[in-house]
């Protein structure tokens, strides 16, 4: 047995090759090649008049290109060293630094992703007992999900701003109205997937109904959950940057990404961008790791 | 009284009836701090409506045709009544516009602004929404096409795309509005980055949808790759590609609008919006939501049902958990699909609904 799996085990190459990391690497690496490459005829406008003045030739041209304070397209290691600059070489607490904007948008995606969360199962709890919810309220929240949301995200912050109700919390909201959907419908699935058997064996114990949510529905809701919560949570995120737009822009990625576009600032675009990307896998990993462990608790199979 | 309303089709209606035209009549008549009188009548007729939407969702005699126009009817009588209660509420307690407008209000703006509207919703809908799901989408699809034919390119390009996925790509608009300039080109430029990637993903599912027997079958008809792509595999293809499309047509309006935020010639529906806003006049604002939410509907609903006469009853079946395999790790079996398919943006819960119906 152990002999065939050996034996039958490729070499380190072919697995490569058949897994998914090489294509990728191979991919990374072809799109950065042409990003270089790109950034030479994209940049032209700017750096002709500078070639020209430094006796043209390949070289000059390339170093000239990859080289802009504010390039039309930054080349890679541009982006790398904004990043470098704005990371580590700033106080995190400083406006300058990147993760203070970083944490800024993250803080105000964290209260919205538990505000919606909580609103969501809350929801969905109500739905599948009230037979009347069910009916007129889950198309209604459909409904409300038809309205770009994203494009009030303005409104509310300045409604609540001619309130009193600024900072945190109006971000906060605007990522709430987002996430409580995917939660909704996920839970309102989750909480109905037991099957009839099931539930009949706890109507035969006599069980509650909130024995029943608690020791039938709200286990088998768990997956369901979680897969709303990976989806909650990138949506939270594009909610709080939005949100940040209209603010004045002083702090966080989207105020990053206005002020870069005002005062042509490229670098600092493709830095808040790159910024965010990784926050948004990073989040989403988050929740998918945490689900690894609740299932393994649970006792799922992997 | 509600069990008796149950056995009544008739009596149910005349409840809904009369509530909601006396609940009409208060929203129409209503002044600024009305007595308490009042407000306690407001509760009753919305008390009464509720109970008769209520005793009408449960009605189990009707015909089938009488059921669809009953599902359709509750859902609306719901959103009718809350239109009714914002009305009552704002102009009863004197709600300042620039928190709330009534509804009433942002009617008349509506039709005294059409004009505006229309010129907005051409430059942000017709122009750049239009234009840049098409072009995302075809991109989509036919690179999806390649990664089908090149399973290299297929192992490289959809972790990326699942990843991109679930980027906020709309960041990318203040650079596409500094390579494509302030017009549409720029926000439809916005529109074709967020539309490609969940049609990717779709689409390369999809192409895989086909059983292995039919493929099996069509190699014993000596089928050429072309021949099998467009007979077996496109078609099998077809309702994950018209899920791409409705999740596309949501992406593409959010995308364009807020890529207006970034800078806009002065027209278009996101640049109505941010800049009404800081003038407060937020009936201007409800107004273009309320074309927002129409032109999103109805771009949505078109596919929709450009895929029921396709009669792809595989649907529901797919986006009720066929997706189990992707993005869902060590549980069996799951609803929503991962990796693209993101509900909250596609609003796309009517297999949800329908499932929960029954």
């Amino acid at each position: 047995m152990t002999l065939v799996a050996t034996a039958s085990r490729p070499s380190l190459p072919a697995a490569l090759a058949a897994g998914s990391t090489l294509p990728v690497a191979i991919i990374v690496l072809i799109t950065i090649v042409i990003w270089y490459a790109a950034a030479v005829p994209m940049n032209k406008v700017l750096t002709q008049p500078l070639i020209d003045a430094a006796g043209g030739g390949l070289l000059n041209t390339l170093s000239i290109s990859w080289s802009l304070p504010r390039p039309v397209l930054p080349a890679p290691h541009q982006v790398l060293a904004e990043l470098w600059n704005t990371v580590f070489t700033v106080e995190p607490w400083r406006p300058r630094s990147l993760l203070y904007h970083c944490w800024v948008t993250l803080s105000s995606t964290l209260l919205g992703f538990v505000l919606g969360t909580i609103l969501g199962v809350a929801l969905a709890i109500a739905i599948i007992h009230v037979k009347a919810l069910n009916r007129s309220l889950l198309p209604w929240i459909i409904a409300s999900q038809t309205i770009p949301i994203l494009a009030i995200a303005p409104m509310i912050i300045v409604v609540l701003g001619s309130i009193g109700l600024t900072g945190l919390l109006p971000k906060s909201l605007i990522s709430m109205y987002l996430c409580f959907f995917p939660v909704t419908i996920g839970m309102v699935k989750g909480l109905t997937s037991p099957d009839p058997m099931q539930l009949d064996l706890m109507r035969t114990y006599n069980a509650s109904t909130s024995q029943v949510l608690w020791k039938l529905r709200w286990p088998s809701a768990v997956p369901f959950l979680f897969t709303s919560l990976k989806v909650a949570i990138a949506i939270a995120l594009v909610g709080a940057i939005v949100a940040e737009l209209p603010t004045g822009a002083q702090a966080g990625i989207g105020a990053r990404l206005l002020n870069g576009s005002y005062y042509g600032q490229t670098q600092q675009i493709w830095g808040a961008l790159v910024a965010a990307a990784v926050m948004s896998s990073g989040l989403v990993w988050l929740v998918g790791f945490i689900e690894r462990r609740v299932a393994r608790a649970m006792g799922a199979e992997t | 009284m509600i069990a008796a309303l149950h056995r009544n089709p008739l009596a149910v209606i005349a409840t809904l009836a009369v509530s909601g035209a006396l609940l009409w009549l208060m929203a129409h008549l209503v002044t600024v701090k009305p007595g308490v009188l009042f407000w306690i009548s407001v509760l009753v007729l919305w008390a009464l409506v509720w109970i008769g939407n209520d005793a009408l969702s449960g009605i189990s005699t009707l015909s089938p045709v009488a059921t669809r126009f009953r599902n359709l009817a509750v859902p609306a009588i719901f959103g009718l009544t809350l239109l009714l209660l914002w009305q009552l509420v704002v102009k009863g307690f004197g709600i300042s516009p620039v928190f709330l407008p009534a509804p009433s209000d942002i009617w008349v703006r509506f039709s005294t602004s059409f004009a505006t509207l229309k010129a907005d919703f051409i430059q942000t809908f017709l122009r750049a929404v239009l234009a840049g799901w098409a072009i995302g989408s075809l991109a989509g699809f036919l690179v999806a096409i390649l990664c089908d034919a090149w399973g290299f390119l297929r192992r490289g390009l959809l972790p990326l795309g699942n990843l991109f996925a679930a980027l906020p790509i709309v960041g990318v608009a203040p650079i596409m509005v500094m390579w494509f300039g302030f017009d549409w080109q720029s926000k439809a430029a916005v529109v074709v980055i967020m539309t490609f990637f969940p049609m990717l993903v779709n689409a390369v599912t999809g192409l895989e949808a086909s059983g292995h027997l039919e493929r099996d079958l069509m190699r014993s008809y000596g089928a050429s790759y072309f021949d099998t792509l467009i007979k077996l595999r496109l078609p099998a293809a077809m309702p994950f590609i018209f899920n791409a499309l409705k999740i596309n047509s949501t992406l593409a309006l959010i995308g364009a609008i807020v890529a207006e935020f970034f800078g806009t010639p002065i027209v278009g529906m996101g640049f109505r919006i941010s800049t009404e806003v800081a003038r407060f006049s937020l009936d201007m604002v409800w107004a273009e939501i309320a074309v927002a939410a129409i032109a999103g509907s109805a771009f949505y609903g078109l596919i929709a049902r450009k895929q029921g006469e396709r009669g792809d009853v595989q649907h529901e079946e797919i986006s009720d958990g066929r997706g189990g395999d992707r993005g869902i790790d060590g549980w069996n079996g799951l609803g929503l699909c991962r990796g693209g398919d993101d509900p909250a943006q596609m609003g796309d819960a009517g297999p949800v609904c329908r499932l929960l119906r029954g």
